[in-house]
């Protein structure tokens, strides 16, 4: 089942089901969002940014875990497909990660004044940016692309145990530092209307990281198995 | 002929590591420079309001401690690396994070330990008041080695890399955090005179960890950067 | 319509949340079907080279 080049046909297959359901809920997500949830009685309109800052939030943890999970497999199976999906989420969950703290820091200003308040949230996820990076700037570093996998596997594996403690002793900080600051309407008990859009946009992220890890994995494997037999063929035949 | 025992083989690495670094003794200093240097720099652009120094005094401190060993961290496998030695302990028949951990305990016996000496003096300069000292000298004896060893996996995986500088500072100092956290605290909270076992306590607890799985990560990086 | 823009005089806030987040996902939709297409080329430019070394 590993080989990339069943892979790649599977992969071709599923983008344009990712991509459907993607559109649909993103729709749906953003229609609710914008124009059928009322008004915070507290923040106003100010609030949704929360449909894309929170869903974003999510989504820079969740690549991560995935990159963890796929770095254990790929260190202890050496299944290509795996090491593959490791730099193919990387630069996905980099920009969700920039996209929670930019729209994280606008909502901050509204509601806390500053455009950077150093938030225990907003710092443990400038801290995962910083990780996300530190993956890429290694992959890209290591001329050998098999090496260069294994390498960010470990890398991955490594900061996976350090996002908990990172994220603790930042809240250990913030707490003693931080006055005591508006807490985002997450944690007060959501009225529904507010709660469908947020649960749409946190499912329309995710199938939208599905279809595109699928998309830069594919282009991955063609360019490692560039010299093979079936990716002659298939630019022969692209070629015609 | 007799194979080493583990602890012989882990004694003879970690001697030779100090011995090769006492034949270079000008440059033990250099890490010790860079510390009192930076340190120095802070209340230069801060202006000299003795309050506001001593309010930043441990941050200062321990960022420069932060950056000292990690400006040192290379010096860990970057001349086993180029004369090929660090091949020849990747085949020995003992584990390799054993002798790793070697490497790493005379990496910190190296850049870490000197910091020691100047961290008082500096502690002074930034009239941090002295009885809040010991807080500091002893989060350093927890903290550096945490240093070392979580600086060893990034250097083990950056050893390939011409130029793997910029790469080793980007991926080493976000898992630095917690330690800086933790040790300022610990310091501000002994200035002001409330006791400190929670921050120790928790500095401990990441030395620990830190000792028992970063030799294991850094030994499968060598491997893999070696492959 | 101009009140449903103004966002309760949080425009300035939440649009370019929302701009920001429709670049980030164009972006990453279109790197890699640019970066297939860069493999492919190079592919059979490649190969085209090679064809015209035999003859």
């Amino acid at each position: 089942m590993g080989s990339p080049r069943y892979f790649y046909n599977v992969a071709g297959k599923m983008i344009p089901w990712f991509a459907v359901s993607f559109l649909l809920t993103l729709i749906a997500g953003i229609y609710y969002g914008l124009f059928v949830a009322p008004p915070d009685y507290q923040q106003g309109e100010s609030y949704r940014i929360m449909y894309i800052h929170v869903p974003a939030a999510w989504m820079s943890m969740f690549i991560y875990m995935v990159m963890a999970v796929a770095g254990l497999i790929s260190l202890v199976w050496r299944i290509k497909i795996t090491e593959i999906t490791i730099i193919s989420s990387a630069s996905v969950g980099a920009s969700f990660t920039f996209l929670a703290l930019v729209t994280g820091s606008l909502w901050g200003k509204p509601m806390w004044g500053a455009w950077w308040v150093w938030d225990a949230r907003l710092t443990s996820e400038l801290l995962l940016l910083f990780l996300y990076l530190g993956i890429i700037a290694l992959y890209s570093a290591i001329e050998d692309k098999r090496v260069a996998a294994r390498a960010i596997s470990i890398l991955a594996l490594v900061g996976v145990v350090n996002i908990p403690i990172i994220h603790y002793s930042v809240e250990w900080w913030n707490t003693l530092h931080q006055t005591s600051s508006v807490t985002m309407t997450g944690k007060q008990a959501m009225s529904t209307s507010m709660l469908i859009p947020l649960l749409l946009m946190g499912i329309s992220f995710k199938l939208y990281y599905g279809a595109v890890v699928l998309m830069r994995a594919r282009a991955e494997v063609l360019e490692r198995d560039r010299n093979t037999r079936w990716v002659r063929e298939l630019v022969e035949g692209e070629m015609k | 002929m007799s194979t080493l025992s583990l602890t012989s083989a882990f004694t003879l690495l970690l001697k030779r590591d100090l011995v090769l670094a006492y034949r270079r003794r000008a440059e033990l200093v250099n890490p010790l420079l860079f510390f009192v240097l930076v340190t120095a720099m802070f209340p230069l652009g801060i202006g000299n309001d003795p309050k506001l120094i001593q309010a930043v005094g441990p941050g200062v401190i321990w960022v420069a401690a932060l950056l000292a060993a990690l400006l040192s961290l290379d010096t860990m496998f970057r001349s086993d690396f180029d004369d090929g030695t660090l091949e020849q302990f990747m085949l020995s028949a003992h584990p390799i994070s054993v002798l790793v951990l070697a490497k790493i305990l005379a990496h910190w016996m190296i850049t870490g330990l000197p910091l020691f000496i100047a961290a008082p003096l500096l502690a002074m300069m930034l009239n941090v008041p002295t009885d809040a000292i010991p807080t500091l000298m002893l989060t350093l004896v927890l903290g550096t080695p945490v240093l070392s060893l979580i600086g060893s996996v990034g250097v083990a995986l950056t050893v390939g890399l011409r130029r793997g500088g910029v790469i080793l500072s980007l991926l080493v100092l976000p898992l630095y955090v917690p330690v800086l956290i933790f040790a300022t605290d610990a310091v501000k909270t002994s200035i002001v005179g409330i006791p400190t076992s929670a921050q120790i306590s928790i500095l401990a607890a990441m030395l620990i960890g830190s000792l028992v799985l970063a030799p294991l990560a850094t030994a499968a990086s060598l491997r893999i950067s070696l492959s | 319509m101009s009140e449903f823009l103004d966002m309760g005089g949080y425009a300035m806030y939440v649009w370019p949340s929302y701009g920001l987040a429709f670049v980030i996902l164009v972006a990453n939709w279109v790197s890699p079907l640019l970066q297939r297409r860069r493999v492919l080329t190079d592919i059979a430019r490649k190969l085209r080279r090679e064809k015209r070394e035999q003859k």
